[in-house]
């Protein structure tokens, strides 16, 4: 077989003209680079929006109060605050699968302390609450299932609220004032940022459900949801309708007013969006290496013009139609071969570029790479050919001819 | 008893179609030629030297005739067939050198053996194409690319590619075409070597003075050869550079 020779006869000719193998290579290199950094990207996007939402709790159920019809008029979702402790108390006594269960009771208030005071959200929660929420204590404890019992003035505070309350001072045994009421502060939550929807969740004060109903807010025994995490993700369909079913039953004959909602859609939901715009900048870059590869058959068009002596030389001197296609083959094949490695290391390179210097979250996936050189290599064959057909069918004597 | 020529046409016609026109570019020529000749093909542009020479050199197809290398008939040959015949049996020099830019004069010469049909190893490579670059004097410039060789040097490479494979005929195509007097001498001085060392050659040319050199004469006219002599007052390369020589010294006594 010839193709040893014919693969040193193409690593000569593109040795000999080193820049436009390189500028050839060029557009292979730009467009394999960029298909990687665009998915890496998107890639990185996606995984911390995935972990966003696994923040926000694995096997999570969240029951929220439904809509109430109001002389005719729906009052559309939430709009019914029949939701109450008890309810959530019921699932917690009669769901097999419901692991842990806590209320949640919101209200926006100002808080005071150390001689500061701030406007945040004041939850009434269940202890339970952090681990639903795989939520840890940084400093201190969480209050306990005591403290809901005998409606203890405790609450555990986000870091938000130790910067902009106790910025100089341990916050832990310190006094918070919730309205005109005193809490002794127990704990600090870890920080766990921006959610996915952009709002700070270290802006929070938790306290027992129990001393919020009693102690704050008198008025109110409704909650704005419950949590519920299932045991297993495989019990959480399973959960869900119990869940349904039990409130339902507990209703009576009147009207469902509560949803019952899980975490995997909203993960579903999320991921779907990030996916989505992983593919979009995938097919961009896409785009940018086909044009790479047009960019190929160009300059192997032209590069035949340009060398039809030399191509006339080597028909004269012996070289079969086939070794002249395989040359330009072989050609094609190594400057885009070389481009998808070079492209990829440029790819990689710009990828870990931008996570040190924007700190995007950046995720290169060995596909990505596999992919973007596969398709670099097939474009060499592809857009290759015809430039290496041309070259093949010159005849000899008008070769030598051309000047 | 005769010994089989190694190159025989017989009665070889080549006519091209222009649209409506025939053109006639040869028009029956027989020729006979043996192993160790040195043969010049002459004759004015469109005499149809150049054809001739296409077709002996197996790059061109005969519209009619025979043609016989080496015994075998090649005139029935595809392309391919037709290109592994002129990498083994033929060697091509060219008047503008065609060698490969940018390419290290000991490559150049490696270029027929990589298309040779059985494969040769690297080292053989080299140590071939070294040898034939010995053979024209040229062993020392192996790593020179063309642009930093003279034009002389040039055509001195080309005729090692051209020996590398050890044709049975060494074809030149106006080889001292784009050469000075005194180079012109030394390569056809180089011709004159390889010929006495037996290797058969054929070279076509329009310059009387370089045709004195080969040993037989060709004159093609209108697609016909129409004399066909043995050179009697043969010159001798070494005799005319010496003659070059003295005049030069000559010149500069004079300016003197």
């Amino acid at each position: 077989m010839r193709i040893i020779a014919t693969t040193v006869i193409s690593l000569r000719a593109l040795r000999r003209n080193k820049l436009r193998s390189f500028l050839t290579a060029l557009g292979i290199i730009i467009g394999v680079g960029s298909v990687i950094t665009m998915v890496s990207i998107g890639n990185g996007a996606k995984a911390q929006v995935e972990a966003q939402v696994a923040s926000l709790g694995r096997n999570v159920i969240s029951v929220f109060p439904g809509s109430v019809t109001t002389g005719g008029a729906r009052g559309g979702q939430g709009s019914s605050n029949t939701l109450t402790v008890e309810d959530a108390l019921a699932i917690k006594r009669e769901i097999m699968g419901a692991v842990s269960v806590s209320p949640e009771l919101r209200q926006g208030n100002q808080v005071q302390g150390n001689g500061l005071n701030w406007r945040t959200q004041v939850h009434g929660v269940d202890p339970d609450f952090l681990s639903i929420r795989t939520w840890n204590i940084a400093e201190g404890d969480m209050f306990t299932d005591n403290d809901v019992r005998s409606t203890t003035k405790v609450c555990v505070v986000g870091a938000t609220i130790v910067k902009q309350i106790f910025p100089d001072v341990d916050p832990v045994g310190q006094v918070l004032r919730v309205g005109n009421i005193p809490f002794r502060i127990v704990g600090v939550l870890e920080s766990k940022g921006f959610n996915y929807f952009g709002s700070d969740q270290d802006d929070v004060v938790l306290m027992p459900y129990t001393s919020f109903m009693s102690r704050v807010f008198r008025w109110r025994n409704t909650v704005n949801n419950i949590l519920i995490e299932a045991s297993t993700p495989e019990a959480m369909e399973r959960v869900q309708l119990d869940i349904a079913d039990l409130l339902a039953q507990r209703r009576g004959d009147r009207e469902p007013d509560f949803t019952v909602r899980n975490q995997l859609e909203l993960a579903a939901a999320a991921s779907k969006t990030s996916g989505t715009m992983t593919q979009l900048l995938a097919g961009i870059a896409f785009v940018s290496l086909v044009v790479g590869g047009i960019g190929i058959m160009n300059i192997m068009l032209v590069s035949v013009t340009e060398r039809t002596r030399e191509i006339g030389i080597r028909l004269a001197i012996g070289a079969h139609d086939r070794d002249i296609r395989i040359q330009f083959l072989i050609e094609a094949m190594i400057l885009s071969a070389m481009g998808g490695i070079l492209g990829s290391l440029l790819g990689i390179g710009i990828s870990h570029t931008l996570s040190n210097l924007n700190g995007w979250p950046v995720l290169v996936s060995t596909q990505s790479i596999v992919v973007a050189v596969a398709f670099s290599a097939a474009f060499g064959i592809g857009f290759g050919f015809y430039p290496a057909h041309k070259a093949a069918k010159l005849d000899p004597i008008e070769a030598l001819r051309f000047e | 008893m005769q010994p089989q020529p190694v190159v025989q046409l017989e009665d070889i016609r080549k006519t091209y179609r222009n649209g409506e026109l025939e053109v006639h570019a040869v028009r029956g020529i027989s020729l006979e030629m043996h192993t160790g000749e040195f043969i010049a093909i002459m004759g004015a542009s469109g005499s149809g030297k150049s054809t001739l020479m296409n077709t002996l050199g197996c790059l061109d197809r005969p519209t009619s005739g025979r043609y016989l290398l080496d015994g075998v008939d090649v005139s029935g040959l595809n392309r391919n067939e037709r290109a592994d015949l002129r990498n083994q049996k033929l060697g091509f020099v060219f008047q503008g050198f065609n060698l490969l830019s940018r390419t290290s004069a000991l490559e150049n010469v490696e270029l027929p053996m990589l298309y040779a049909p059985r494969r040769v190893s690297a080292r053989e490579m080299r140590d071939r194409a070294m040898h034939a670059l010995d053979i024209v004097g040229l062993a020392a410039r192996h790593d020179h690319l063309p642009n930093q060789l003279s034009g002389g040097q040039q055509q001195r490479v080309a005729i090692a590619r051209a020996l590398v494979n050890e044709p049975r005929v060494l074809l030149a195509d106006e080889p001292t075409g784009n050469l000075d007097t005194r180079t012109s001498v030394e390569v056809m001085g180089v011709f004159q070597r390889l010929n006495e060392q037996g290797i058969t050659i054929v070279m076509v040319t329009h310059e009387l003075d370089i045709a004195h050199y080969c040993k037989r004469n060709l004159i093609v006219r209108d697609g016909l050869g129409v004399r066909d002599e043995l050179v009697s007052d043969r010159l001798r390369s070494e005799d005319e550079l010496a003659k070059l020589n003295q005049a030069e010294v000559l010149a500069k006594l004079s300016h003197a």
